[in-house]
């Protein structure tokens, strides 16, 4: 009855997306902005069905229903309870349910929550948000069910990639997904400005809160993800270049794009084509990202649900709203005025540029990723790994570094480059002695990347508290410090990219039970090795001391899992904290006559990556609570007023 | 503006549309007469890519094959995919010889162990050098050697489930 229920609930959302959809059709063909209060309580409805179709099918995951099919392909009774939870979305069906729940919560929430927007703007917006849900209703309803039964049921299931088994699969998909997905709301809102025509700054404070929030999310996603493949694949990496992640990134850059050219229009009412151009660019990664996974038309390590008819139904998707949303703009954006000029010497300038380094890299991982696919055209089939990525995109990220230190000291409107030069002093010359200490003491021992990683990496860290020079730090506004902290935040994430490829110590040795390791100030005693046994798998564990000058010895154990269903190894990996780096032990297979490979990084400051990818998303986080805190107080000293003169 | 650039999006998306629609309609479309068919390997002597296995040159090709010879990398994320594919050769009884293009002595050991290790012998091409030579463009390649040390065939990019037959049956006929 449960699968039956979660079908059902699935129909009726869809049926009220259709509703929503012909109201706002209705309502703004018609001119009657009043439909509005009848499409709200739809989308909202909409938004419970799909949120309790999900639960339904957590249901039956928590309770290993055999007579489902999704659960029998990915779960297994013996699994633990985090893991039944988690393995809801760790499939295709099960993750475009999750896709079509977060389009249908934001729409919701859209409903809900949204005061700013004029009320046709806010009807399209409801409209568009309801269409884009219908193409992914169809395509989960006609093409991928999660509900469907096995009849007769299985026995027991078969179980759920071992590599996905792991406390990481719980939190780090759906929080990517909410952000991935949230920046639908930006696409509808730019969906619904173009069909209204009211591109302007009121519609852009309306709609960045929500490409804020989208943004938070896709960055703690993107940053618990890439901690997830660094403990996890076991190999001392922390960013593949992977297709996967790459379709992660593209939105990313494309909303960090948005976010600052909405700034732009809200503050300055400029670049209005440009930041409604980025709000649909944006989604439309999200989707071109997901076509790319789950059609099979490129290789990935990630890819769970390789089929060219499923590919042939997102890529229908793709077209029918990408190019119906340029199509739109081609049409509309003519109509919309030309937004305020600025001088060229101006923070809006300096925007301007950070919008083009980031679309610059955004085009670049996109033909980088999809390269296999331009040379197969040809007749080849080539990829381009991390070594393109690293050098293309690297420069350019630096660049986009040093833009962040002058950005946020330039003036709105026009600035003197005399002046922007006297507030740059103190950071230029902090990436100055930098420069200078390192180059004496290792130059040509590092890479030229890595190098100026650091460089700027320090200057950054200092321009980007520069903006609070001089200023009465309470009465700073929250959304400064959100930008302070999130620029930061950058900086330290650099930082640790930079450390972590310069300095580096890698160790590979075959080793008895007994024997002694030295490497880099860390003395390693391997005292034995033993098996044990977890809830589905058995391991090999290697009892590692780990010490270093006159600390207390701490104890690692770093793994090589068996899992019995599928049959699979994975290597658990031994992680050592300090607070200047990461000691990171990885068991290999045995060797000859008793000796083991041992693998062993020190990886200095190698944390403060996430640790910075962390601080951004804090960042963001400021900067909403500080636009929606002002928003209410404003809106609460206005309402006093009124009843002071009444 | 320009009324042309307000259309530049849409003209660039349905490029890739149209992309998109190719790679889907023609998956298996990858076969191109190699120039080098037929003609004896370049000389090379490379040093060994992985700890297990000892180092490649064109000598040891010269005879005996016909055999395999694949160019892959622990970076390229096809070559993982092919993996499988070049362990069913392997125990179908071809010998295979390997070439690690740009590549780490450590990543490379990794990665065979992650993905399985089908190779004989592995040599490491670290600035593509031998590749160029071969006139292959990228990884995964991988060319069939004759008992006389010629190029039998050359197949661009990852050997498919589906490729396994045409190639046995291609290291047959390459005598």
């Amino acid at each position: 009855m449960i699968a039956e229920a979660g079908l059902a609930a699935l129909w009726l959302a869809a049926s009220l997306a259709l509703l929503q959809l012909a109201l706002a059709t209705l309502g703004l063909a018609g001119g009657k902005s009043d439909l509005l209060g009848a499409v709200r309580p739809v989308a909202v409805a909409q938004g419970v069905l799909t949120a309790v179709a999900f639960a339904l099918l957590i249901t039956l995951f928590m309770r290993s229903d055999m007579s489902v099919l999704l659960v029998v392909t990915n779960s297994h009774s013996l699994k633990p309870w985090l893991y039944k939870f988690a393995g809801t979305w760790g499939n295709h069906e099960g993750s475009m349910l999750l896709w079509v729940t977060v389009m249908g919560v934001a729409g919701a929430a859209v409903a809900l929550f949204e005061r700013a927007l004029s009320r046709a703007t806010h009807m399209a917006t409801l409209g568009g948000q309801a269409a884009i849900s219908l193409g992914f209703y169809a395509f989960l309803l006609f093409a991928s069910n999660p509900f469907a039964r096995l009849d007769p049921p299985a026995v027991d299931g078969q179980g759920l990639n071992p590599l996905l088994q792991d406390p990481g699969l719980a939190f780090h998909p759906p929080t990517l997904y909410l952000g991935y997905v949230g920046l639908s709301v930006a696409f509808s809102f730019a969906v619904g400005a173009l069909l209204t025509r009211q591109v302007d700054a009121a519609f852009a404070r309306a709609m960045r809160p929500w490409v804020l929030g989208a943004w938070i999310l896709l960055t703690l996603g993107i940053t618990a993800g890439s901690y997830w493949a660094y403990y996890e694949l076991g190999w001392g990496g922390w960013w593949f270049w992977d297709p996967v992640e790459n379709a992660s990134l593209m939105p990313w850059l494309a909303a960090t794009a948005l976010l600052h050219s909405v700034t732009v229009l809200a503050t300055r009412d400029s670049l209005r084509a440009w930041t409604v151009m980025l709000a649909v660019v944006a989604f439309s990664m999200s989707m071109v990202g997901t076509f790319l996974v789950r059609s099979g038309i490129l290789t990935s390590v990630h890819a769970f649900a390789v089929d060219p008819e499923r590919g042939t139904f997102i890529l229908a998707l793709l077209g029918i709203y990408i190019g119906g949303a340029l199509a739109l703009f081609g049409w509309r954006v003519g109509a919309v005025r030309e937004g305020a000029p600025f001088e060229l010497v101006s923070r809006e300038t300096m925007l301007v540029v950070n919008n083009l380094l980031l679309s610059v890299i955004l085009g670049l991982v996109l033909v980088g990723t999809l390269y296999p696919l331009l040379t197969e055209a040809f007749g080849h089939k080539v990829s381009v790994g991390a070594p393109y990525f690293d050098r293309i995109a690297g420069p350019i990220a630096l660049a986009l570094m040093i833009v962040m230190i002058i950005g946020p000291l330039t003036r709105w409107r026009r600035d003197r480059i005399r002046e922007i030069g006297r507030r740059m002093a103190i950071p230029l010359g902090v990436g100055g002695v930098i420069f200078i200490l390192l180059a004496a003491t290792a130059w040509g021992r590092i890479g030229i990347l890595p190098f100026l990683g650091l460089v700027i990496a320090l200057a950054v860290a200092v321009g980007s508290v520069a903006p609070l020079w001089k200023r009465n730090l309470r009465r700073t506004p929250l959304f400064t410090w959100g930008m302070v902290i999130a620029h930061l935040g950058c900086a330290v994430s650099l930082g640790g990219m930079a450390c972590d490829s310069a300095f580096t110590v890698e160790k590979l040795v075959a080793a008895r039970p007994g024997d002694r390791v030295e490497t880099a100030g860390w003395t390693l005693r391997f005292n034995r090795i033993m098996p044990i046994a977890g809830d589905n798998w058995t391991a090999l564990q290697a009892d590692i001391e780990a010490s270093r000058g006159a600390e207390e010895p701490a104890l690692l154990h770093p793994q090589s899992r068996f899992f019995a269903s599928p049959p699979t190894t994975t290597t658990e990996s031994a992680l050592l904290t300090r607070w200047n780096g990461q000691l990171y032990v990885v068991l290999g297979q045995e060797a000859d006559n008793g000796r083991w490979q041992l693998r062993i990084w020190w990886k200095p400051f190698v944390t403060l990556i996430w640790f910075g990818g962390f601080l951004i998303a804090l960042g963001g986080a400021m900067a909403l609570i500080g636009r929606e805190r002002r928003g209410w107080l404003l809106k609460w000293r206005a309402r006093n007023a009124m009843g002071a003169i009444a | 503006m320009r009324s042309w650039l307000i259309w530049l999006p849409l003209a660039l998306f349905l490029a890739f549309f149209g992309l998109f629609a190719s790679g889907l309609l023609h998956p298996d479309d990858r076969i191109i007469p190699s120039k080098l068919v037929g003609k004896p390997l370049p000389a090379f002597a490379l040093p060994a890519a992985a700890s297990d296995r000892p180092p490649l040159a064109s000598t040891q090709l010269a005879t005996g094959g016909p055999r395999l010879l694949n160019i892959f990398a622990s970076w390229c994320v096809p070559c993982a995919a092919e993996a499988p594919q070049l362990m069913v050769l392997k125990q179908a009884g071809i010998e295979i010889d390997g070439i690690a293009i740009r590549d780490a002595r450590p990543d490379v050991d990794a990665f065979l162990k992650r993905y399985g290790n089908p190779y004989a012998r592995i040599g490491l091409d670290a600035r593509s050098e031998v590749q160029i030579a071969m006139g292959s463009s990228g990884v995964p390649e991988s060319f069939i050697i004759d008992s006389k040390g010629r190029i039998a065939y050359q197949h661009v990019g990852d050997i498919r489930v589906e490729d396994v037959p045409m190639i046995l049956d291609r290291l047959r006929n390459a005598q």
